[in-house]
């Protein structure tokens, strides 16, 4: 059996989230969302589009990190910031990101944590583009360390991004307008396939239980009767993710880099 | 019309109070010396509009901000910018927080005469929540709600350029000139900062032109500095200085703005560059890989 890391696993099942997108521009924030749109471009969905994270679009993603002095990139437009939200608001877009807290709803928060708003206790980024990519077009999201702080019980603290919420159901807009995709973690697979768009689990990582899931979930996960294991990576796929990655920054991404499947008698 | 001036002369045409948009994104080439200029002045109770790096932490931590309008502040590579976090998190910052795409539009809408520009950007959002200001409207054509995007007015823009002539033909060679033709646009006054001044003969040639991304008449002051974007980048020129954007949160930890401002402010830009290694240490700093 070949084997892989869970950073491997987690880019291989969120690159899936990409394989029936058509032709839009797959915008992956973090190594392993980026890892994950550019696999998918190399192989499941040859028809994506893709920035070199800068001004240019490419038709071949860029391997991560630093460079030979010689390396070429593949440009096939220019495609500044400002141009960026023409394609955001035409829909033609797939991102996938990680929030610092995703509530029941999947309305995300990148912003104010704890105390008030006007006073919070930890400020993060702001609310940056997830308004916009929210209520424009498909969203995914990565969380590297699945817990209920991520995964927060009651509302996020600022809500960045719309979600299924039909108390902020804008007027004239349905719950089905929202398009969150897949949620990755290091534990599961999951998305709002649920009964009225609740969370629902996918797959299992090797090793993780259900239980497990929902202990690290700050609300109630849809158990489907059969939950199948997370499709394990290809020889094939990683080569192709060590290419895009010559420095192995994907080593980084999970404390600890555990392999995929766990070793005898360790939980993942 | 010969629209040169020192840096200190056009700082001192921002008053107490104004609106100051500052172009640029994150760490990537912000008119630093401008700013540095600012924290040379005694000016206060500024309303900053920008797509915030170093810019927003330093003037928030000189107390020169009364009011911010962004997106996000951050400075790339160290994701959360310490003294725009410490500003928020002490209370004391008034903010309009909007989505990056909604700047953009608040800046068009006032660069076009505008009062607003309607989007779907911000519903079902805290960017509603929490900006009684932005209104919901209805549309004539749907039955939808909309959000109207007010008009960002700006009194002051601050940006910087790669070059400029003397009648303010400002040129962003770098890959990217972010919303800076906006933020020329929607400004009374557009101050702008070159690396480089060149004749106007410079553009004659189609190749340079083509990187003139607004018409002279917007742009009011031409203040020649050459490395004057550091510690942010000025694409293709020189990358951003990740030791010294370092050393400057490492000061968020430990001795305050204060330190890093006695550091390295100096008296003016040239005592600046000569705490900071010089103009050619500036324009040797690799570009980044992203």
């Amino acid at each position: 059996m070949t084997e892989y890391s869970l950073a491997e696993l987690c880019i291989v099942a969120a690159s899936e989230a990409f394989n029936d997108d058509g032709e839009v521009l797959a915008t992956g924030i973090g190594v392993i969302p980026r890892l994950a749109a550019s696999l998918a471009m190399k192989t499941s969905n040859t028809d994506l589009m893709m920035t070199d994270s800068e001004a240019f679009m490419l038709s071949e993603p860029n391997p991560l990190g630093k460079r030979d002095a010689d390396f070429e990139q593949a440009n096939e437009s220019w495609m500044g910031f400002s141009r960026i939200f023409d394609n955001v608001w035409s829909g033609k877009r797939h991102a996938m990101l990680g929030p610092t807290q995703i509530d029941r709803f999947g309305q995300t928060n990148t912003s104010a944590l704890g105390g008030s708003y006007a006073q919070p206790k930890v400020m993060m980024l702001g609310a940056r583009g997830f308004p916009g990519n929210s209520i424009s077009h498909p969203n995914s999201f990565f969380v590297p360390d699945h817990n209920p702080r991520v995964f927060m019980e009651g509302e996020c603290d600022f809500v960045s991004s719309v979600g299924y919420n039909p108390d902020r159901l804008p007027r004239g807009h349905q719950l089905s307008d929202i398009d969150i995709r897949r949620v990755i973690t290091n534990l599961c697979v999951m998305d709002f396939g649920g009964p009225d768009y609740q969370i629902r689990l996918r797959s299992l990582h090797p090793g993780v239980t259900v239980e497990q899931v929902q202990e690290n979930t700050g609300y109630p996960v849809f158990v489907p009767d059969d939950v199948p294991q997370t499709t394990a990576p290809t020889a094939e796929q990683l080569a192709v993710i060590a290419a895009l990655d010559p420095h192995n920054q994907r080593a980084l991404q999970i404390r600890g880099n555990p392999p995929g499947v766990p070793a005898a008698g360790e939980a993942q | 019309m010969d629209k040169r001036m020192t840096a200190s002369e056009a700082v001192a045409q921002i008053e107490d109070g104004m609106t100051v948009g500052i172009g640029g994104w994150g760490p990537r080439r912000k008119p630093m010396a401008l700013v540095r200029e600012i924290l040379r002045s005694d000016v206060k109770d500024l309303t900053v509009v920008a797509y915030g790096g170093a810019d927003v932490g330093m003037l928030c931590a000189a107390g020169r901000v009364r009011k911010l309008v962004f997106a996000f502040v951050s400075l790339d590579f160290i994701p959360l910018e310490p003294y725009f976090r410490q500003a928020r998190q002490s209370g004391g910052l008034e903010v309009m927080e909007i989505d990056e795409g909604m700047m953009l539009l608040g800046l068009r809408a006032a660069a076009w005469g505008l009062p607003f520009i309607p989007t779907e950007v911000g519903l079902g959002t805290d960017i509603i929540t929490h900006n009684p200001e932005i209104k919901l409207i209805d549309s004539p054509y749907d039955d939808k709600e909309w959000v109207a995007m007010p008009a960002l007015k700006l009194d002051v823009s601050l940006i910087h350029a790669d070059r400029a002539d003397a009648r303010g033909v400002c040129q962003i060679a770098g890959p990217d000139h972010y919303m800076d033709d906006w933020f020329a646009r929607a400004a009374t006054t557009t101050l702008v900062s070159c690396d480089e001044l060149v004749d106007s003969e410079y553009f004659h040639s189609p190749e340079q032109a083509r990187h003139v991304h607004w018409e002279r008449a917007a742009t009011s002051g031409v203040i020649p500095i050459p490395g004057g974007a550091h510690p942010s980048s000025c694409s293709p020129l020189y990358g951003f200085d990740v030791p010294h954007f370092k050393a400057y949160a490492a000061s968020a930890k430990e001795g305050g703005i204060q330190s890093y401002l006695d550091s390295y402010l100096g008296a003016d830009e040239a005592e600046y560059q000569s705490r900071v290694g010089g103009l050619d240490a500036i324009r040797s700093i690799e570009l980044p890989t992203y």
